[in-house]
């Protein structure tokens, strides 16, 4: 469903090149959940904005159900859709949950829209109270579920996950991967979740990929992430230090490049 | 009473229309708090309703000569604010002047504001060449002073008021696309923006539905703060003689006229001053509170 | 050996057009030389209790307290000459992002002399060497180098370690920390509670860490008290946090997803109002 190969990101050029996504290379089979994990400036999002098609100059093959994305194709937007980090600033502050929702409808020619609105909000676990509403009457949990339902408006196959609870208090971050998860199942989503957080990739994905620079470090299914039997030493460390502060794992933290 | 309100501040509005007017009732109670404004915006209102009923308001015919009765001081019978160097009543010829003041500054506004708002977002949004020729255009406008160059465009055209009003909205647009592509340029790189691409929305759509609408708020607050300034270039016009021709009750032509006799007759020329300093000031403190609640960086 | 700080029924209360709204409703604690952790969800009046400790509240926050005591001082009584002269040297505050906090056209050796020389005083060479050893306090690589630039120049765990640093300085007894470590990739994270962790041993300092990370705070601190509401629900030992006995504090924990605990779906916490309720 997703085919990413040789993936070459580059920002700026000459001498302040950095390249940010480094020959990547992973597959996503449909209705499978796979998790991209690392730091800050490993290119994990990067690769994700650019099979979200936000960022259309790249280098290599990054295709979805055979598309290639960023590339104008129409037919992209009713196959793949994403949620984004920030549920403050992934909302127009001044389009109501009605707009927001009915406008890819009304995009697409897709008719109904009232019945669908409705049903859309039902199913993220939002009564009619909220159809009305403006971004700032909701909290960051119900924003996030506005998103996830505008995501879906067009019943996509693909979901595009970035950092979707990173923002969100651990009670509410909870109520969102359930429904992520229930969505997953009702709608047979293909998923592709991108999180520095190893638990919530390890609850949410089959399989994952750890990276760092720009390059994927390895490629495990969530079962040998439990067992905590990952081969890298980049990874291994990784999983140490997310287990809370420990001083002598402090002590012995070393720099991968 | 209790009921509209009730709907109007409910936190699950029951339409879109709901929604939108409860916000603006939401704006309204917090510049209600500002009192200046709330100043500013009765002497607006005053301004509109003296231009509706400036038949009904004046005493006299603007434009009847009277010529035994020129000149005469403030307080005189039948005549409040005097006569002017005709015999006209000064007072009468204010009122009719709202007229041309309010049609000056709403046609300036309506020509000005749009092409400020479209080219700054178009500028903001397309980047690339399209940014860069619009705003070297703009700088071009924005390199001379607004009177300078409405004295231009006014000598190229001819003098007359429409010709005033098109010369000050052209030569007041340049600010507003500045402002409005600054404030795209914020947009633009948003996650609503990449959503609304992302679900196929094309370029007109997102500038007309998604990106103008929040640069129309800070463009309206500085409009708004504008009107004085646009007020005093037709008055300036006025009184250089390139704006509204005589006989025409225009504020800055009366002044213009007036200013032989101000020692003398102080009257003539300090009675249109007046207005033009109470109408400017009050858009300014309109404009202040329209800023409190309408700046985005407020919310 | 007496507290180092003692708060006792502390409250901070906002004006809003519906009648005011107290943030924090009654909290007591007592801090010695040591780690003690606040962890709560947004809204838990976590942060609010530590600027109410140092007095950096809103301007339209009101404090009240019974007891709001700094090594014997009544914080409450004191004139602001001596709650200056308090702050700064003897209590510093760091905040999640070092953005705000430092001064974007000032190097950053130049702030940190300055932070140093203002409540030590001193020459202007004694407090640059002073700002180096800081630096490599915080273990910055290339202090010379560090000193030189500005703080848009740095990355994020550098500025925070700067930050740090500077908070650092004047050497004070007790340092509140609000989310230190929230922006920073784990790595860096754990490098960041390294520095705060020796210094609490080696000087002998008090910290206040607050935070939303419960295994975080459970892991570095010494003792826990978990707020909800404006309210302290529990107070423990952290390395029991995780047999604590509050619903609340069991809740939280329960919805973490857990990379050795596979889960289908994770329990969500239901909010019993009860917890507001006056003890």
């Amino acid at each position: 469903m997703i085919r990413v190969e040789d993936l070459e990101v580059t920002f700026g050029a000459g001498r302040d090149a950095v390249r940010a996504v480094r020959g990547v290379s992973f597959a996503v089979a449909p209705g499978e959940s796979f998790g991209l994990v690392g730091e800050s400036g490993s290119g994990k999002s990067t690769v994700l904005r650019v099979l979200a098609g936000l960022n259309t100059r790249y280098r290599g093959v990054a295709e979805i159900g055979g598309i290639a994305a960023g590339r104008g194709d129409r037919r992209l937007p009713r196959l793949v859709q994403m949620v984004f980090q920030d549920p403050y600033g992934s909302l127009h502050p001044r389009h109501t949950v009605d707009r927001a929702l009915s406008e890819p409808l009304e995009i697409h020619g897709i008719g109904d829209a009232n019945a669908r609105v409705a049903r859309a909000l039902e199913e993220v676990g939002l009564g009619p109270a909220f159809r009305f509403r403006y971004p700032n009457q909701l909290s960051g949990g119900q924003r996030q579920r506005v998103a996830i339902a505008r995501a879906l408006m067009l019943e996509p196959k693909v979901l595009l996950l970035d950092e979707p609870t990173s923002a969100l208090d651990v009670s509410v971050q909870a109520e969102i991967l359930n429904l992520l998860k229930r969505l997953r199942a009702s709608h047979r989503l293909t998923i592709l979740l991108v999180s520095h957080n190893l638990a919530v990739i390890a609850h949410m994905c089959d399989r994952l990929a750890v990276m760092n620079r720009g390059a994927i470090v390895e490629e495990m299914d969530s079962e040998a992430l439990r067992r905590a039997a990952p081969r890298e030493p980049y990874t291994r460390q990784l999983l140490l230090a997310s287990r809370g502060y420990d001083r002598a794992v402090a002590a012995g933290l070393v720099t991968y490049d | 009473m209790r009921g509209w309100r009730a709907r109007l501040l409910s936190d699950t509005p029951a339409s879109r229309r709901d929604a939108a007017l409860g916000r603006l009732y939401r704006g309204w109670l917090a510049f209600r708090q500002n009192r200046l404004a709330l100043l500013g915006l009765a002497i607006v209102l005053l301004l509109v309703a003296v231009a509706a009923f400036a038949p009904w308001i004046a005493t006299h015919d603007p434009y009847e000569q009277n010529l035994p009765q020129r000149l005469l001081p403030p307080g005189s019978a039948g005549h409040w604010l005097g006569t002017d160097e005709f015999g006209r009543d000064i007072f009468s010829r204010i009122v009719y002047g709202a007229r041309i003041t309010l049609l000056i500054v709403v046609l300036v506004a309506a020509i000005a504001a749009p092409i400020g708002l479209v080219v700054g977002t178009a500028a903001g949004y397309l980047g690339g060449w399209v940014d860069s020729a619009l705003m070297r255009i703009t700088d071009v406008f924005l390199a001379f002073p607004s009177l300078i160059l409405a004295l231009a465009f006014v000598a190229a055209l001819g003098p007359g008021i429409e010709n005033a009003i098109i010369a000050i909205a052209l030569t007041s647009w340049p600010p507003y696309a500045r402002l409005a592509r600054a404030e795209t340029l914020t947009i633009r790189g948003s996650d609503y923006i990449a959503a609304a691409r992302m679900q196929g929305a094309g370029t007109l759509r997102i500038l007309l539905r998604h990106v103008m609408p929040l640069c129309v708020a800070s463009v309206i607050v500085r409009v708004t703060l504008d009107m004085a300034g646009i007020i005093l270039t037709a008055a300036g016009l006025g009184f250089l003689g390139l704006g509204a021709q005589p006989p025409a009750a225009e504020w800055g032509a009366m002044i213009s006229a007036g200013r032989r006799y101000v020692l003398d007759q102080w009257w003539v020329a300090t009675f249109p001053g007046i207005a033009i300093i109470l109408v400017s000031l009050a858009f300014n403190l309109l404009g202040d509170g329209v800023r409190d609640v309408m700046d985005p960086r407020k919310r | 050996m007496s507290a180092l700080l003692e708060v006792e029924d502390l409250r901070v209360t906002f004006p809003t057009p519906t009648g005011p709204f107290e943030a924090v409703r009654g909290v007591s604690f007592s801090l010695g030389r040591e780690r003690l952790g606040i962890v709560g969800e947004s809204g838990s009046g976590k942060s609010l209790t530590g600027r109410a400790v140092i007095g950096l509240l809103p301007p339209n926050a009101r404090l009240s307290a019974r007891r709001l005591a700094f090594d014997g001082v009544d914080l409450l009584g004191a004139d602001a000459r001596m709650l200056r002269r308090l702050r700064g040297r003897r209590m510093s505050l760091v905040l999640q992002d070092p953005k705000y906090s430092l001064n974007p056209v000032l190097r950053i050796g130049e702030q940190i002399a300055e932070a140093v020389r203002l409540h030590r005083g001193g020459s202007a060479r004694e407090a640059r060497r002073r700002a180096l050893g800081m630096l490599e306090a915080v273990r910055i690589r290339d202090p010379e180098r560090a000193m030189r630039l500005y703080p848009h120049e740095v990355s994020g765990g550098m500025g925070q370690r700067i930050m740090i640093a500077m908070m650092l300085a004047p050497e004070p007894d007790l340092l509140i920390a609000d989310e230190p470590t929230s922006a920073l990739d784990v790595t860096v994270q754990m490098q960041v509670l390294a520095i705060l962790d020796n210094l609490v041993a080696k000087r002998g300092m008090g910290l206040i860490f607050i935070s939303h990370d419960l295994d975080l705070v459970a892991s570095f601190c010494d003792r826990v008290l978990v707020m909800y509401g404006g309210r302290v629900m529990e107070e423990c030992r952290a390395r029991e946090l995780a047999s604590a006995r509050h619903p609340y504090t069991r809740g939280l924990l329960d919805s973490l997803p857990r990379i050795d605990r596979p889960r289908e779906l994770l329990p969500t916490l239901s909010r019993d109002p009860a917890w507001l309720d006056p003890a």
